[in-house]
């Protein structure tokens, strides 16, 4: 155990009969006789109920005054694993436990799992399909994106941020909702298509939040960017190098502002998104405020994708036309016997994928969120396995904080984005 | 509509640095296999696992720094487990799959944890949910169940979905946790517990702390036929 022996300086005339004061309120001369003070360091436990850890983190944390000597994160408080549920579950089910592992960012987490099962299959969906997933997409990446960015301001000490977010963020609930019905567990997508095409007039009600919302972030990046109290708490804080972060798996907005720029959307693009016109933004310092900075400019650059998204939305069907995984029309089933057998059959026994595997990564708002599937033929999968960007992200957290204060703590957590949904599944 | 599905290697052009790896390591190399169109799949031989992986991270031509993932799969049936590292090179943005199978009977296999700190808690997850040792790993702790968990490694295809305790017996034990079985030794030596409590006088019966931490199979087995044997 770290021993740290405190010498206490007392200052002494040498001259007798001088007015002797002792310091720190000893009383006598005989209290000066021992000049030791045995100190050990205090251990606590940060969390798993604290409002800063975002969820049912805890840190147990070995002090040495203020400075963080070990950090011992636990997990698994949520542990309700997902991924033995998704076992006995057939493909189309599992759609609505993806939502519940991240439910700041339900949409992303719907169309992994069904792009990862759909590559799988073979199945390859319409362009109107294609299209409305990205401004799922990107609509979510905003959507969290706004929460961290109101909590982060929160735990710099600033409340209006959290409150401009969140009103902005109630703009995207009512939006997910005319969608499909839910505010958070969304379940919107489908092995071959979405859950159902867009309704009316919710395309304009995209394109009128991605043209409003810029001036909501312009005016949060307003009141922190130059902010004094928000650049001394992270400037410089929390700094991990390019080369280190990729070595320990960072991925997503964290990576990149260690300023290496790998972004999936860019370096393996999926649903044609090297044709969208977007920049990457990538950090120089790696500390917690490159963090801020880089997913305040992702926000507006998904304004841009979603505008483009809309501009190119294509009519057509939003399901393709493939037996295996979609549903015969209503009428159908009600005037032809083989219609109705088959509805009857991709109901109540599920699609069914051929045995197979696929590991598909996409770029979530947290970071690379892989849906590995496994398939031996049957209708539930043999293994569903998610890529945790918030896990992997999280377990940089001793390395991020040790040898920081207590206080930079709260900002290292807040800066990771992490959430504990979908750490512990 | 439908893309070629699997091990069709004629539409598809080989991996580079599979073939790269067949040249350096020869026999290690077991299989190479192509799934859903374009993921390439290489199994590798368990017990140079290391050896392949590092010279894939550090061959210039080759470049994997980033591992996407670590896992593992149970088929069942006695099947051996596959344990999968999803691999990526940024520098030549490629992917590659690396696997390899253990069998029940000897779920061993080095980490690779020296290699990147990714692996650090995606194999405590392994380990956790199959059982998987990784030999060498610093801290090879269970990480979503708790430290006492006794019943199993929940991903694998033999355990049953609600556990293997009955529901009575899974309270009873959530009930009796001690406060200090939510520390690991290390916190607890830390915050200056003494471990040296050889004995603790509880109702159902006297248990070492220690070996009840250890090997808390047996610890537990032994209170809960003592718990039985008074109901009875």
């Amino acid at each position: 155990m770290a021993k740290r022996t405190v010498e206490l300086e007392v200052s002494r005339t040498p001259e007798a009969g001088m007015d002797f004061r002792p310091r720190l309120g000893l009383a006598s001369p005989a209290t000066l006789a021992v000049p030791e003070i045995g100190s050990q360091n205090m251990l606590i436990n940060m969390g798993p109920q604290h409002p800063a850890t975002h969820g049912v983190l805890r840190l147990v944390l070995e002090l040495d005054g203020e400075t963080v000597v070990r950090c011992i994160p636990h997990i698994g408080y949520l542990h309700s694993s997902f991924e033995k549920l998704g076992e006995y579950r057939t493909w189309n089910q599992i759609v609505t436990l993806t939502d519940r592992m991240d439910y700041l960012a339900p949409l992303i987490y719907n169309c992994a799992y069904v792009m990862a099962v759909e590559k799988m299959m073979g199945v390859q969906v319409t362009e109107r399909c294609k299209v409305v997933r990205v401004i799922c997409m990107e609509l979510d990446r905003i959507f969290s994106h706004l929460l961290w960015l109101g909590t982060w301001a929160i735990d710099v000490g600033a409340i209006t941020p959290f409150l401009y977010a969140f009103q902005e963020r109630e703009r995207v609930y009512k939006l997910h909702e005319s969608l499909t019905g839910a505010r958070i567990t969304t379940s919107a997508t489908r092995v071959g298509g979405m859950m159902a095409d867009i309704p009316d007039g919710w395309a304009e009600g995209v394109r009128h939040f991605a043209e409003t919302v810029p001036k909501t972030i312009d005016e949060i990046d307003l009141l922190l960017t130059n902010n004094g109290i928000h650049i001394g708490r992270t400037q410089g804080v929390g700094v991990i190098s390019g080369e280190d972060a990729i070595n320990a798996g960072l991925s997503g907005p964290n990576l990149r502002a260690s300023g290496v720029p790998y972004d999936l959307r860019k370096d393996r693009p999926y649903y044609d998104y090297e044709s969208y016109d977007f920049e990457v933004p990538i950090g120089e310092h790696g500390d917690c405020y490159d963090r801020y900075l880089v997913r305040v400019e992702e926000m507006r650059q998904s304004c841009h994708i979603l505008i483009q998204a809309l501009d190119r939305l294509p009519d057509g069907p939003i399901n393709v036309q493939d037996p295996r995984v979609t549903l015969p029309g209503k009428t159908d089933c009600m005037n032809d016997m083989e219609s109705m057998i088959h509805h009857f059959k991709l109901v109540m026994e599920g699609v069914k994928a051929p045995p197979g595997e696929s590991y598909f990564p996409i770029e979530g708002s947290k970071g690379e969120l892989g849906m590995y599937v496994v398939s031996d033929g049957g209708p539930k999968p043999v293994r569903w396995r998610i890529r945790p960007p918030s896990f992997v992200n999280l377990s940089t957290i001793p390395r991020l904080v040790e040898g920081g204060l207590l206080a930079d703590v709260i900002m290292v957590n807040a800066s990771l984005d992490i959430v504990l949904g979908e750490i512990d599944r | 509509m439908t893309q070629a599905l699997r091990s069709d290697l004629g539409s598809v052009p080989g991996h580079p640095s599979v073939a790269a790896l067949r040249e350096r390591f020869g026999s290690a190399v077991l299989r190479h296999e192509v799934v859903a169109g374009d993921e390439h799949v290489v199994y590798v031989d368990a017990s140079r696992i290391v050896e392949l992986l590092t010279w894939l991270k550090d061959e210039l031509s080759q470049g994997f720094n980033f591992l996407s993932d670590v896992t593992a799969v149970d088929y069942g049936g006695g099947r051996p487990i596959q344990v999968v590292y999803q691999l990526y090179s940024i520098p030549h943005r490629r992917a590659l799959r690396v696997k390899v199978e253990l069998p029940l009977t000897n779920l061993r296999i080095d980490s690779v944890t020296r290699l990147w700190g990714t692996a650090d808690w995606l194999e405590r997850e392994v380990y956790d949910m199959f059982g998987v040792h990784f030999e060498g790993h610093p801290d090879l702790r269970r990480i979503l169940m708790p430290e006492n968990y006794a019943e199993g490694h929940p991903l694998r295809k033999d355990f049953p979905l609600r556990g293997r305790f009955s529901r009575a017996e899974q309270t009873r034990r959530a009930l009796s946790h001690d406060p200090e079985d939510y520390y690991t030794p290390l916190e607890l030596e830390l915050g200056g517990v003494p471990q040296a409590v050889p004995w603790k006088e509880t109702g159902g019966g006297a248990v070492p702390r220690a070996s009840a931490r250890e090997a808390s199979d047996d610890g537990s087995e032994a209170r809960r036929e003592s718990h039985e044997g008074g109901a009875d």
